[in-house]
């Protein structure tokens, strides 16, 4: 198979025009002892027959597809109208590039714009950029981001944020003299304040918190934003699940700052762990240490409503070193997925989807709790996560469940050290009831 | 043609939209009680499906993309993205995979991620392959990472990084990310690298020289060997950029010669859809003595099956969130699996032909300022217009007139006005003559009837729009009109 378009006779007449007598004079600007003369090693090339069912065979050495999975933490499976694979998948979205030339990238420059209307709305901010990677850069973005703007070398970073983010934030800011300092987590599975207040000082940039946090719990964010306004830091919150933005105070109206995070439950699969959508929002006064791409309205000659990429000389192609990230190509067909997951769901049904979620999640927690020897960990409220701690340890309830085509909740020993026989459950509104009770009647087979 | 209104204008607080399975749990009435719930989302848009369904598509119809227009946007490889990828790339082992599964239940996924590191790492000439960074930028990123931890296992990270004045915003943006100092090369009169520039810059306290090659003048850099010699006797590392591989797959491996380290854009060179700016995915290649340092978690082969490595005590550690843009990568491979070697090394033939091709129907009419050979793209200027008033910006609005898009525009900066052509490989002659014919024509407007281009495009569905005022008084979100 080939997707070139050229017959041998215009290959012919083309080289004639140029003035060469081969391919391979084209590339006499390579010295010739560097050219490559034998062939890559590679397999011999598939036609499309071959390449799905080759493709397929591949797929079935996966076998998770027959199994019910209460896996969350930073990965969430939720309902996709069928319309986002739909009108996502138009070649006029999934084949231009980053909207250089306004007056032909109308549709991917007001798809960013309304996408950034959206995160300010969800997020309680005012203003969002166009996309980020996924959510743990995002974190690291939003981190670098405060250490600009207050220039303090500390960044206090919740214990419960995400393992993953916090390792990603520890890769980026160890060469730039950051100090990362992590404060634990209560009884209750919240930050832990005391310590907030201890650690937080006039070198601190910035305290970041997730919320509903790694433990599942929901933060009472009002009290983290006086801390860490008490003592001039910014206050950053990380949602790693976008989806509790439908029903849970917003964190801009709670204090944040700057919020950030992992935008995947609106309308992207789960797709082994990427594409995601990494997203952003923060106050206007902000603007200028802003990281990435963002789209702006404008007027054309006549005075017709139209949008651009603006805000540009915070950009690395016009700041090169001194740019406020170097984010280039981002993840703009998957702000695409989210803008038309959320213009379809609207406001009631981002409502809705989060408040079956929180109903869900506390039947499980509910029906789970009676069994003897499973224990809630955290007191916290909760969204769609909860801890549970399994008396004689957890391996072994996982092993029971995964013959039985059940895979768990995630086992948090390998995360935290204190919390060895506890795993992180999630229940979004994809479970079924039966799905539900057929886990709690799994667990309860497990002789402790 | 009216504007498309904003979704926020369509909305109707009482409007019927996606409907969920009703709840099937009992209802616990006491469930928000302690959560911080939110009244409503200010401004959240309630639209029926059909709403939906033609706002979006009127909006893609004022995109121009591969799929309807010949985009020879340079140094961002717009080559067509096969279609059969994406259907691979939707099935649902794939795409429904939760990344925590145990490892044991997603071989297949394990087995892709390593067999295209094991293609990459053949295509490259390199030892060692991550496919976790997220695009190209990120890929520099993570490669100067690398370099850093490198060299303080040596003892000293160093503190500055060389980078060419042709290269691209993100490689300075990258190696001061990762806390280095830039330094820059100039470039000689062929438009590559000064080799005194280069030895005179090349101290003790050069951590690497970061070079894009082909550059981004699509110029190969011909002194490659000695430039990689000049770098390693000071302890120096070489970075390659490589967002132009897709001139070179099967015809240079630039491990073979002196590159440390190389990140791939599987969205240029492998094809992968852009989607309007993203995502990508930014493989890193490295040579053994970096492969310490890679980012976990790794794939291992063993003998009962693929597995996760996270123990890697001299890891730069995570760089983002589970294993990278992994549908990305089932594309990447799909396009691999398809050319095979043989179609590989067509595809960079071609795009090369192409290239040469306009130049050498526009020499004369557009201004070239650096004679030298060029592989898969040309940079021209507006320098021969200019003398009629005419900017890069006007032939480049003139061209959206006759379906095409534009080049990419004033880059590389050591060109002014510049006027970067990357045709690729899979256009037709047809195509590539509609788009030489086109631009001999507006050089003839340009002395003709330079108000025509001034005042271009004529036949978009927006107008030139003020980016001035954009930038000036920022509007970037809807907001709900005042009672």
């Amino acid at each position: 198979m080939s997707y070139i378009s050229l017959s041998d006779q215009d290959k012919k007449e083309m080289l004639a025009r140029i003035g060469v007598s081969s391919l391979e004079d084209l590339f006499c600007c390579i010295p010739d002892d560097l050219r490559l003369k034998t062939d890559l090693r590679l397999p011999q090339p598939l036609t499309e027959p071959e390449l799905t069912g080759h493709f397929e065979a591949i797929g079935l050495k996966n076998k998770q597809d027959a199994f019910i999975s209460f896996l969350g933490a930073g990965a969430y499976r939720h309902h996709i109208p069928y319309i986002v694979d739909y009108l996502s998948s138009r070649g006029e979205f999934v084949s231009p590039y980053t909207p250089y030339q306004p007056e032909v990238s109308q549709g991917t420059l007001q798809v960013i714009f309304e996408y950034q209307t959206l995160i300010c709305q969800l997020t309680g901010l005012e203003i969002s950029n166009a996309s980020l990677y996924e959510g743990a850069t995002a974190a690291a973005e939003a981190v670098l981001m405060a250490w600009r703007l207050k220039g303090k070398p500390k960044v206090l970073v919740a214990g419960s944020l995400h393992p993953q983010y916090r390792e990603v934030i520890r890769t980026y800011t160890k060469n730039l003299g950051i100090q990362v300092e992590e404060v634990g987590y209560d009884a209750k599975g919240e930050v832990d304040g005391e310590a907030i207040k201890s650690q937080l000082d006039g070198e601190t940039s910035a305290v970041v918190c997730q919320s509903p946090n790694f433990l599942g719990a929901v933060e009472n964010l009002e009290r983290l934003a006086e801390a860490a306004h008490a003592k001039q830091a910014l206050f950053v919150v990380i949602v790693a699940e976008a989806a509790s933005l439908g029903l849970l105070r917003s964190p801009g109206s709670a204090g944040a700052d700057i919020v950030a995070g992992e935008a995947q439950s609106f309308g992207l699969p789960l797709s082994f762990g990427g594409p995601y959508l990494g997203f952003m929002s923060c106050r206007k006064e902000y603007v200028r240490q802003f990281p990435g791409r963002i789209a702006g309205q404008t007027k054309d000659t006549n005075g017709k409503r139209g949008f651009v990429l603006t805000l540009s000389t915070r950009e690395q192609h016009i700041r090169r070193e001194k740019a406020t990230s170097n984010i280039c190509t981002n993840q703009a067909l998957c702000a695409l997925r989210a803008t038309i997951f959320l213009e379809t769901m609207g406001h009631v049904g981002m409502r809705e989807l989060a408040y079956q979620n929180v109903q869900k999640a506390n039947y499980a927690l509910e029906r789970l709790t009676a069994i003897k020897g499973v224990r809630k960990k955290f007191g916290a409220p909760i969204f769609n996560e909860f801890v549970l701690e399994f008396e004689g340890g957890y391996k072994k309830v996982a092993e029971h469940l995964l013959p039985q085509g059940v895979i768990g909740g995630l086992d948090l020993g390998p995360y935290y050290p204190g919390l060895k026989d506890c795993a992180l459950f999630c229940v979004t509104e994809i479970h079924s009831r039966a799905d539900i009770d057929r886990l709690a009647g799994l667990v309860a087979e497990v002789k402790r | 043609m009216n504007a498309e209104p904003l979704i926020f204008e369509l909305s109707g607080a009482t409007k019927k939209s996606f409907a969920l399975p009703p709840l099937d749990v009992p209802e616990k009435k006491d469930a928000l009680k302690d959560l911080p719930v939110r009244e409503a989302i200010p401004g959240f848009p309630q639209v029926s499906e059909i709403e939906v369904v033609r706002h979006f598509t009127r909006l893609s119809q004022a995109n121009f993309c591969i799929d309807t227009s010949f985009y020879p946007l340079g140094s961002c490889t717009m080559k067509y993205n096969p279609k059969i990828n994406e259907k691979v790339a939707a099935m649902a082992p794939f795409s429904g995979v939760h990344p925590l599964t145990p490892p044991g239940l997603v071989q297949g996924n394990l087995e892709i991620l390593k067999t295209l590191e094991e293609f990459l790492a053949e295509i490259t000439g390199m030892d060692a392959v991550t496919l976790q960074p997220n695009a190209g930028a990120h890929g520099e990123l993570v490669g100067m990472m690398l370099i850093r931890a490198c060299l303080e296992g040596r003892g000293d990270p160093r503190k500055f990084v060389l980078i060419p004045d042709s290269a691209h915003g993100t490689n300075p943006s990258s190696a001061h990310i990762c806390g280095y100092t830039v330094r820059e090369v100039k470039s000689n009169d062929r438009g590559t690298i000064d080799l005194e520039s280069l030895d005179r810059e090349m101290t003790a306290d050069v951590a690497a020289l970061m070079v894009t090659n082909p550059n981004t003048l699509g110029v190969f850099e011909w002194d490659i060997r000695k430039i990689g010699e000049i770098v390693h006797a000071r302890g120096g590392l070489l970075y390659m950029d490589g967002a132009n591989m897709n001139a070179l797959v099967g015809k240079f491996r630039p491990g073979d010669m002196g590159v440390d380290v190389i990140h791939l854009n599987l969205h240029k060179t492998f094809s992968t859809p852009h989607g309007g700016g993203g995502p990508g995915c930014g493989p890193v290649a490295v040579k053994k003595h970096l492969e310490p340092y890679l980012p976990v978690p790794v794939v291992e082969r063993g003998p009962s099956g693929y597995r996760l490595d996270f123990e890697r005590p001299r890891t730069i550690g995570r760089v983002r969130s589970f294993f990278g843009n992994f549908l990305v990568m089932v594309r990447a491979l799909a396009y691999i699996r398809t050319l095979g070697a043989a179609g590989l090394k067509e595809a960079a033939e071609i795009a090369v032909l192409n290239s040469n091709y306009i130049r050498k129907s526009l020499e004369g009419v557009y201004h070239l300022k650096y004679a030298s050979p060029t592989l898969h793209e040309c940079v021209f200027s507006d320098k021969l217009q200019k003398e009629h008033g005419i900017l890069n910006i006007d032939i480049a609005k003139r061209l959206i007139d006759f379906g095409l898009h534009p080049p990419t525009m004033s880059f590389p900066l050591i060109v002014p006005g510049a006027l970067m052509i990357e045709p690729t490989e899979t256009e037709s002659r047809r195509d590539l003559d509609q788009f030489i014919e086109t631009m001999k024509a507006i050089a003839r407007e340009a002395v003709e009837s330079p108000d025509v281009l001034k005042s271009a495009p004529h036949f978009s569905p927006v107008k030139r729009l003020d980016e001035t005022t954009a930038a000036r008084n920022p509007v970037l979100r809807w907001e709900e009109p005042k009672e």
